[in-house]
């Protein structure tokens, strides 16, 4: 596939993994948090961790939309569906989500209520104009690169004057939840979660820019290399996180110039500013209330605002018990880690939000990874776990 | 006239009345109640559409069932829904799928498949133009595959309680003695080869969903494989498993016969033949082509000694010309498929979790 597999040649990757494992300074670790589930997905997906040196560690991050979405904000949807008879549109990974009362959207779907999968939100716009008599409200969750499009809907929908689409808005901000995590306890002060630099997302920044991370640089010393989603772009930026470490240096370099640039997408941004504003305060699932990390619909769009024409009530609902989900996306644990994952947590049967997506950490290191657990005694978890585990349905 | 007519014709109620039977309007007319109620508007369907597509001699007779003369052997029996939607698709139809769907799964038993049964599920409304162009390749895909479809049923469901035509076919083949293939013989050691590009039904399919639409040139691979599965058969009788990867795709083929022969696998991503518009589609879907149906394609196991001549009798064959070895059989108690990644890395193939499309087959 041209301009894709440029950027999965495995000799290119065996010369990166060689120049990481000669500058790696075999006296240190190196703890490089991949903030996006987009590259949580590449490094499982293509097996990454094996070329890497055993003293450079991923750790993951937050950036899992579907991971992050509270329960509560899901429960709000299905009572949308459900009892307001709604169609509800929404992007096929947020379907098997669990809420609260052994619920989702696709359990609320299979009981009657008017659930429909869409790739984007133009499809549900098209929904709302050929069902006239229905109410249809858009599910929009995401961070920074699924926000314009959304604007762009709710836009389209006042040009049109199709009153009877709305749009739910969950939408989350990247910069505001890595500063949640920085300013963690754990991270801060006990020193819990060693953190030394971080791989900054790829689409998110096609939109936001590099210069956002700037703060991160200074105020924090942590270095940030925005890279891409492809596999070797992913090796690039931790080679320029581990010279940047060795060297002592904490800037904010960009991998991904061939897509980002400081100021990052304009148009995008303008149209975002236009229809959203920034909620004084957002629930994420597993880092808590973060402050100012996301977004409402302003007021002038109040029309299609689903949460002012439903008067929406919010209910924080806490995670399951034994789910560790909370701080597996703050990155203080692993999936192997958690009591439930890979036992009564699995793809078919999520638990926690993090076996949802493919971009959760723990469904990408149940699908891809879990071969290797108790193969490598840096990681908790014993071979036993699957051993007695029948791997079919 | 139409054999249809004679046979209504020849009722003595209608001889008596005189009666003008009015030939079913296969342009604009609609299934209907009647239809499935077991009254002459059925008897007519029967006779006029489905008698006189699938035409052979256990049809003629009329009874309730074929009686058939098994050849000596042991009998395969296998059955198979297809639900599909869209109904007509790049490179086929429910009709030519719902007859290679089940000869397929029949043929990689390693049976030489001999009759088949068809049920149809019609949804009231159903166009009869469009029944009608199922119907007529189904007829050529049983004539072409030399399989006659021997007995069947049709019922009628109510608007909005079907979603317009449901085909189940049952097959019926027999195996010739010494073949033994079963998903449970594949061995630490043993050899994988698929038969060609793998994902271009589910592609194909996936090009028409109201949502998705997008231009591709990729058509589905529906085939029917017993004339490869013949060749390969006799190239090597002692091939351990055949099967057709359809819904849940490579992956999830090799992870059932990984489950029931108790083994693991290791593949190679290099060696999966795939077509660069079924790779970019997947791409741009976020979809993963190990788990996308094929309904032309097989994938089977066999002893190391006997991958290279069986890799050249497929070769031969023109429904095996992409036919390659991708992997080897491993010993592992956890029964995973593993895949060595076209990066340098090794990852996991694991059974789909969810859905990864709806309604393909």
């Amino acid at each position: 596939m041209k301009y894709v597999d440029e950027y999965r040649d495995g000799a290119l990757a065996k010369t990166l993994a060689g120049k990481i494992a000669r500058e790696a300074d075999p006296g240190r670790r190196y703890h490089l948090m991949e903030f996006c589930g987009g590259h949580t997905h590449a490094i499982s997906r293509y097996g990454l961790a094996d070329l890497l040196p055993r003293n450079v560690e991923m750790v993951h991050g937050p950036g899992c939309p579907v991971c992050v979405l509270p329960i509560g904000r899901i429960d709000n949807a299905i009572e949308l569906a459900r009892d307001r008879g709604v169609i509800l549109c929404t992007y096929a990974d947020t379907m098997r989500v669990p809420a609260s009362k052994g619920l989702s959207l696709m359990k609320a779907k299979a009981a009657g209520a008017d659930i429909r999968m869409v790739y984007s939100c133009a499809d549900a716009l098209k929904i709302a104009r050929d069902n006239p008599s229905r109410e249809v409200v858009f599910f929009a969750i995401g961070f920074e690169t699924t926000t314009p499009p959304t604007a762009l809907a709710i836009l389209e929908a006042a040009r049109q004057g199709l009153a009877n689409f709305s749009v739910f808005c969950n939408h989350v901000l990247t910069p505001a939840a890595i500063t949640h995590i920085l300013e963690s306890p754990e991270v801060r002060d006990l020193g819990l979660v060693p953190l030394d630099g971080f791989i900054g997302p790829a689409h998110v920044s096609t939109v936001i820019g590099s210069a956002p991370y700037d703060y991160f640089a200074e105020e924090y010393r942590k270095p940030v290399v925005i890279a891409g989603f492809e596999p070797l772009d992913v090796m690039q930026a931790i080679l320029m996180l581990v010279r940047q470490l060795n060297e002592g240096r904490a800037e904010v370099e960009n991998e991904f110039t061939r897509a980002v640039t400081p100021q990052g997408n304009e148009k995008a941004k303008a149209l975002v500013a236009d229809v959203f504003e920034l909620r004084r305060s957002f629930e994420w699932r597993g880092l808590g209330e973060v402050p100012y990390s996301a977004l409402a619909i302003k007021q002038r769009f109040a029309a299609f605002d689903a949460e002012a024409r439903y008067g929406i009530v919010y209910r924080p609902v806490p995670d399951h018990k034994a789910c560790e989900c909370g701080a597996i996306l703050r990155g203080v644990k692993k999936p192997a880690d958690c009591k439930v994952f890979g036992i009564v947590c699995t793809p078919e049967n999520p638990i926690g939000s993090c076996m949802v997506s493919s971009e959760g950490a723990c469904a990408a290191h149940y699908t891809y990874g879990r071969y290797k657990v108790g193969s490598d005694p840096g990681k908790v978890g014993s071979d036993s776990t699957f051993g007695d585990r029948n791997p079919g349905r | 006239m139409t054999k249809g007519q004679e046979k209504v014709e020849s009722d003595p109620t209608f001889r008596r009345r005189g009666a003008y039977v009015r030939p079913i309007d296969f342009r604009n007319g609609r299934v209907d109640m009647t239809h499935g109620s077991g009254g002459r508007a059925m008897a007519q369907l029967i006779d006029e559409l489905f008698a006189a597509a699938f035409d052979n001699e256990w049809l003629r007779q009329g009874n309730d069932g074929a009686r058939v003369n098994p050849p000596p052997g042991r009998l395969v029996v296998a059955t198979d829904c297809h639900v599909i939607t869209p109904l007509f698709f790049p490179g086929g139809d429910i009709g030519a799928l719902s007859v290679h769907g089940t000869i397929n799964d029949v043929a990689v038993m390693g049976a030489t498949p001999l009759w088949l049964a068809a049920g149809f599920v019609l949804e009231e409304g159903f166009p009869l133009a469009d029944l009608k162009r199922i119907v007529h390749s189904m007829a050529g895909a049983a004539r072409e595959a030399g399989v006659p479809i021997v007995t069947g049923d049709t019922k009628v469901v109510e608007k909005g309680k079907g979603d317009g035509v449901f085909i189940t076919t049952t097959g019926v083949g027999v195996v010739a003695d010494g073949v033994d293939l079963s998903g449970d013989r594949a061995r630490p050691g043993d050899r994988v080869i698929v038969s060609g590009t793998m994902g271009d039904h589910g592609v194909a399919i996936m090009s028409l969903r109201e949502n998705l639409t997008f231009e591709t040139t990729i058509e589905s691979d529906t085939a029917a494989l017993h004339g490869l599965t013949a060749a390969m058969l006799a190239a090597a009788p002692d091939l351990r498993v055949m099967r057709d990867p359809t819904r849940g795709g490579l992956a999830t083929t090799l992870n059932e016969i990984a489950r029931q022969s108790q083994v693991g696998f290791v593949i190679d991503e290099a060696a999966i033949p795939l077509k660069s518009e079924v790779e970019a589609a997947c791409e741009f879907l976020g979809l993963d082509p190990l788990y996308v149906a094929n309904e032309g394609k097989l994938v089977a196991v066999c002893a190391a000694a006997d991958a290279d001549h069986l890799l050249a009798a497929m070769r031969a064959h023109p429904l095996g010309r992409g036919a390659g070895i991708i992997g080897e059989v491993i010993e592992d108690r956890h029964h995973f498929v593993q895949m060595d990644t076209r990066f340098g890395g090794r990852r996991i193939v694991d059974w789909l979790a969810g859905e990864q499309l709806p309604r393909i087959c």
